[in-house]
């Protein structure tokens, strides 16, 4: 296969320690452009640490160190001359809980964006811009008369797709999502997995997720993490009918976790 | 008997029940006294003070004949009638060269006039202790049947300042004193204990350091405000030489110790925010002081808001650390600038509190009701602040 062209992040043993405690263990993996790559495994794997490894987010917690190397692009965000703000610009981040600012709809939207210099504070572009994001989020039919509303009006799972439709208007080429779905209702879910396998058309999707069956619905590749080792890391479909290791079976089949 | 039926049929009977709610009562009732007393107490106070400061919002004044003349202006008493000379105010004849220098149209006339009374006198008419000879009272008894004596709205409580003539003294200087001392104590401490804040519970690491200024802003806080009154004298006054008395040193010594209260309220307030907020800033390539500005701060806002005017409400009413760096002074005019000598609102009550004249007393009471106006006024703000940027979730 050639897979080589389209690697779009290269992990390259990746040790992560929080103070003494060593909590992943060189972790080697090369996530693929265009597609989702569901990260699962029990609470406390460090799959969500891993996750927040791509786009620099750990930074933010000062007893961390991080050592190795995460290259996306052909460079590694870890190297000195590497700024953690640029690296977040480019990989976009959505959280378990939807977490809106306090604004409105628009401003939800149009915030970013007006920081990083893409378009104009009050220009058409802007309007496009947030229209244009909130069309891919699959939110514009429910909001498009009502963007001056608080954010935080909507329903959870619209606040979601809101969080979504945020993040996309930046123009990332990668968006990690951390349990995106796990604060909202099936009906909800079902939309926010739509939406995802609409969206890697054009992003690559990281995904950490607790539910097995949605691991299952919506990714192309699969890793399984367990203390802070990467176990087995293949597609989707080998992960859960024909895994290597006895723990991911165990896992996958509901003996732990 | 109907008890004993209900105890047979009722198999919820609790043989303590009755008991129970005996205790409940009792204790309900007890809570309630306590309020009762707490209330009473304050309603006592404000009464009282009501009751004794109203009458100072009303001056006695006279209608009689004044001369302007070169005789007059020379000695200003002789402008009036023998007989009125011990009732009327000194201070009220004193203006009299003024009024004609203002309008010298008066010159070499003789006017009908409203004029001040002496605080004897007014203290008389108000029904209070007074010492006024007898002769006086009689004339000022006869002139008040003729309607000739009146109470006015005492204007001259708001128009001056202090003084050592009762009724020509006013609370100006202590107000406009108040002003200029909170202005420069919220001048530098509202920008130094907010940025303060912020810095420790955005920026700092956890670390000894850290905790050690937290644990030091928080026994600050507790310090006898006395204290910062000799450090006000120390540092500013000694060490800077600034000007004593002044509302500069005043307020900077006010600063100092509202600032831990607007550290420690502003903190609460930026740790009130939730961290999602942040997070989602930085997920989107925010930098840190984008996020803190334009995301932290608003949120956090009406919390800082609300805890800025309590310390301030709280160093409007403080008078220990003023009187050591000597705002405690005289002073007759109204301050122009924070370089003068001034005096503030609770001083100024301290002082005319130890006056021994009758009509102080009242001023002393009719100041607390403005004293406490004010703060209920900051309180209320306070209040709408928060109501009005809280922001819903």
């Amino acid at each position: 296969m050639s897979q080589k062209n389209n690697t779009k992040i290269q992990v390259r043993d990746l040790n992560l320690y929080y103070g003494d405690n060593h909590a992943l263990h060189g972790i080697d993996m090369a996530i693929q452009e265009n597609k989702i790559t569901a990260l699962i495994g029990p609470s406390g794997c460090g799959k969500s640490t891993f996750l927040r490894c791509l786009n620099r987010m750990n930074d933010l917690i000062t007893s961390v160190k991080v050592d190795g190397e995460v290259v996306i692009d052909q460079k590694n965000i870890y190297d000195k001359d590497v700024d953690e703000v640029a690296v977040r610009k480019r990989v976009g981040m959505v959280f378990q809980q939807p977490n809106p600012f306090p604004k409105s709809i628009y401003e939800n939207i149009s915030y970013a964006p007006i920081k990083h210099g893409l378009v104009k504070k009050g220009s058409v572009a802007c309007d496009e811009l947030v229209e244009k994001s909130l069309i891919q989020a699959g939110l514009w039919e429910e909001v498009k008369y009502k963007l001056s509303d608080p954010g935080t009006s909507l329903s959870g799972g619209q606040q979601q797709r809101l969080c979504i439709a945020r993040t996309i208007a930046v123009q990332p080429d990668i968006i990690l999502m951390d349990e995106p779905t796990s604060a909202l209702d099936p009906i909800s879910t079902e939309k926010i997995e739509a939406l995802m396998l609409e969206l890697k058309k054009q992003y690559t999707i990281i995904i950490v997720t607790h539910n097995m069956q949605q691991a299952g619905r919506v990714a192309d590749m699969t890793a399984f993490f367990h203390m802070g080792d990467l176990i087995e890391y293949a597609e989707t479909e080998t992960i859960f009918i024909n895994p290597v290791e006895k723990k991911t079976e165990d896992y996958i089949t509901g003996r732990f976790g | 008997m109907t008890q004993q039926t209900g105890t047979e049929h009722n198999p919820f009977y609790d043989a303590s029940l009755t008991k129970r709610h005996l205790r409940a009562q009792a204790f309900k009732l007890f809570t309630l006294t306590s309020i009762v007393f707490a209330i009473s107490f304050l309603v006592f106070f404000l009464g009282d003070m009501v009751y004794k400061g109203l009458p100072a919002f009303q001056q006695s004044y006279i209608k009689i004949d004044v001369a302007y003349n070169e005789k007059s202006l020379a000695s200003t008493r002789k402008a009036i009638d023998k007989k009125y000379r011990r009732i009327v105010s000194r201070s009220w004849l004193r203006g009299i060269p003024r009024e004609v220098e203002n309008n010298p149209a008066l010159m070499n006339t003789t006017q009908t006039r409203w004029v001040l009374l002496n605080h004897q006198v007014d203290q008389y008419l108000k029904g209070h202790y007074y010492k006024v000879k007898a002769k006086n009272i009689k004339l000022v008894d006869a002139m008040q049947a003729d309607g000739l004596v009146e109470l006015k709205f005492n204007e001259i409580f708001f128009t001056h300042g202090d003084s050592k003539i009762p009724e020509n003294s006013g609370f100006k200087s202590a107000v406009v004193g108040s002003i200029l001392t909170l202005t420069v104590m919220m001048v530098v401490a509202f920008p130094l204990g907010v940025m303060t804040a912020v810095y420790l519970e955005e920026f700092a690491d956890d670390n000894r350091w850290t905790q050690l200024i937290e644990v030091n802003i928080n026994n600050l806080a507790a310090i006898p405000s006395i204290l910062f009154g000799l450090l006000g004298l120390a540092v500013f006054i000694s060490l800077f030489g600034m000007p004593r008395s002044s509302p500069l040193v005043g307020g900077l010594t006010l600063a100092l110790m509202t600032l831990p209260v607007i550290i420690v309220s502003s903190r609460a307030a930026l740790r009130s925010v939730p961290d999602s907020i942040r997070q989602a800033g930085y997920g989107l390539g925010l930098t840190k002081i984008q996020v803190v500005q334009d995301h932290v701060l608003p949120l956090a806002f009406p919390g800082i808001m609300t805890g800025s005017i309590i310390g301030l409400a709280h160093a409007m009413g403080e008078t220990a650390p003023l009187i050591i760096i000597g705002m405690i002074a005289f002073i007759p005019d109204t301050p122009t600038s924070i370089f003068e000598a001034a005096t503030v609102m609770p001083a100024q009550l301290f002082t005319w509190a130890g006056m021994p004249e009758r009509a102080y007393i009242e001023r002393t009471a009719a100041g607390i009701m403005l004293l406490i106006s004010v703060l209920i006024a900051f309180n209320t703000l306070a209040i709408y602040l928060r109501k009005k940027f809280e922001v819903k979730w």
